[in-house]
């Protein structure tokens, strides 16, 4: 646990690519802000460039995307690797939503911390933030 | 511990991850920050800081994407800083300002930083005032800090900003709210937003009518009242003429010591507070007029005195 963590942990929670709706996400962040996160929320329809420009300037401690379409492995991992160039290397990047199996592996290998599949619990995703978001000074 | 001062001279030098460090250091109120004030007010070019507050739901945060769009056509480089509240039970918070403003996420004259308010002890006016001299020294011009205006503090940060503009919407309410002290009264420029609903002009109208004949002892001119309707744009490049033409009235002998005097008070209260919560006996001295032993002014005597045990 994260007992030495005076501050808030900073989440953006994004939606990457053209899903029509974002309930989930809105679920999710304000699941999480009950949870004590401060969740920076993008709204629907983002680039992989517009989530890392994001990200930088709010100088988040986690990315968590949320994605249905199924274009997953077209945008998740080019976020991870425009964060890096970025200079972001300690930035926990996470997803959730319509995920096959198959692909769980190919996007850990990516870079992806974890993906989280329908009937995941807030307090699952809250405490997996807690435990591998970079600590700070 | 990060290097503040290396920090300074990245964001200075437009590397825009140091800024967003520089940023978190003074969110957190990083060891060593303190010693970085003056070099980092001291870095400043002198960028217009502009509060923009006014109800939840009137439209701010689309005001400020279009105000952004007008100043990027006119070659400006916009810095913004969004407040958003904590919420009280569990220091959580949802910042939602960004859904209006992605579409110059990737714009590189942009740069736009969420905060959450993070409780009074957190001094969040202190630290929207110094996020915004930060993204000043980075060479941002104008800045905005967008706040909901719904309590006190909110009130407090538009006031250390050089130009305060409201922002309301046509169902505000009868004459007797425009009437009411408060929030109209910080106002150097008045906005009613949402110029497209029914009742637009004649809100705009009652909120004139009522504001103009204000005078006795506030001793100012009632402030202008613009139109806008944020999502189409109407009225928005007029919102920023009026915006840059109040950066020299801002400026002025007449205005610019009640600004200083709003700012030094501000920090006052901060360093007063900051020092009074670090004294070893502000528990015992909380418990003492909790206890009905003390009285709140005699408490507050003992902490602002010696830090002093015996």
């Amino acid at each position: 646990m994260d007992d030495d963590r005076s501050t808030p942990i900073r989440v953006l929670i994004a939606k990457p690519g053209l899903d029509g709706h974002d309930r989930g996400a809105k679920v999710l962040a304000r699941g999480l802000r009950d949870e004590g996160f401060e969740v920076i929320y993008t709204g629907l329809r983002q680039t992989p460039e517009m989530i890392v420009d994001a990200a930088e300037q709010e100088d988040v401690d986690v990315i968590g995307m949320s994605i249905l379409s199924g274009a997953h492995m077209a945008l998740l991992p080019r976020v991870v690797e425009l964060s890096r160039s970025r200079g972001m290397d300690d930035v926990l990047i996470a997803a959730g939503g319509i995920i096959p199996d198959a692909d769980v592996a190919k996007l850990k290998a990516a870079g992806i911390g974890e993906i989280f599949g329908p009937g995941t619990s807030i307090g699952q995703i809250a405490g997996y933030f807690r435990e591998h978001a970079r600590r700070r000074a | 511990m990060a290097d503040l001062p290396g920090l300074l001279r990245g964001a200075v030098a437009d590397e825009r991850l140091a800024l967003a460090r520089l940023l978190t250091a003074i969110e957190n109120d990083a060891p060593g920050l303190r010693e970085l004030l003056p070099q980092l007010f001291a870095a400043g070019r002198g960028g217009h800081l502009v509060g923009i507050t006014g109800p939840p739901g009137s439209g701010k945060s689309t005001l400020v994407n279009a105000l952004t769009d007008e100043w990027r056509r006119r070659g400006q480089r916009v810095g913004i800083v969004a407040v958003d509240p904590s919420s009280p039970y569990t220091g959580g918070a949802i910042m939602g300002d960004r859904i209006r403003m992605m579409a110059h996420a990737a714009d590189r004259d942009v740069f736009m930083r969420s905060m959450a308010s993070r409780g009074e002890l957190g001094g969040i006016a202190a630290a929207t005032w110094m996020a915004a001299a930060a993204l000043d020294a980075a060479g941002y011009d104008p800045i905005l800090i967008e706040t909901v205006g719904a309590g006190q503090s909110e009130i407090e940060i538009a006031r250390l900003a050089e130009t305060t503009v409201v922002v309301e919407v046509p169902e505000m309410g009868d004459e007797v709210q425009a009437i009411k002290a408060g929030l109209l009264e910080v106002a150097d420029l008045l906005v009613v937003n949402k110029g497209d609903r029914p009742g637009a002009d004649l809100a705009a109208r009652h909120l004139r009518a009522m504001l103009s004949t204000a005078g006795g002892r506030i001793g100012r001119k009632p402030p202008p009242i613009m139109l806008t309707t944020a999502t189409s744009g109407e009225g928005v490049a007029a919102l920023a003429d009026a915006i840059e033409a109040h950066r020299s009235v801002a400026r002025s002998p007449q205005e610019a010591p009640a600004r200083a005097r709003n700012q030094v008070r501000r920090a006052l209260a901060e360093l007063a507070l900051r020092r009074a919560s670090q004294h070893r006996a502000w528990d015992s001295t909380l418990q003492s007029v909790s206890d009905g032993e003390l009285d709140p002014f005699m408490a507050a005597e003992r902490l602002l005195g010696e830090d002093d045990m015996a």
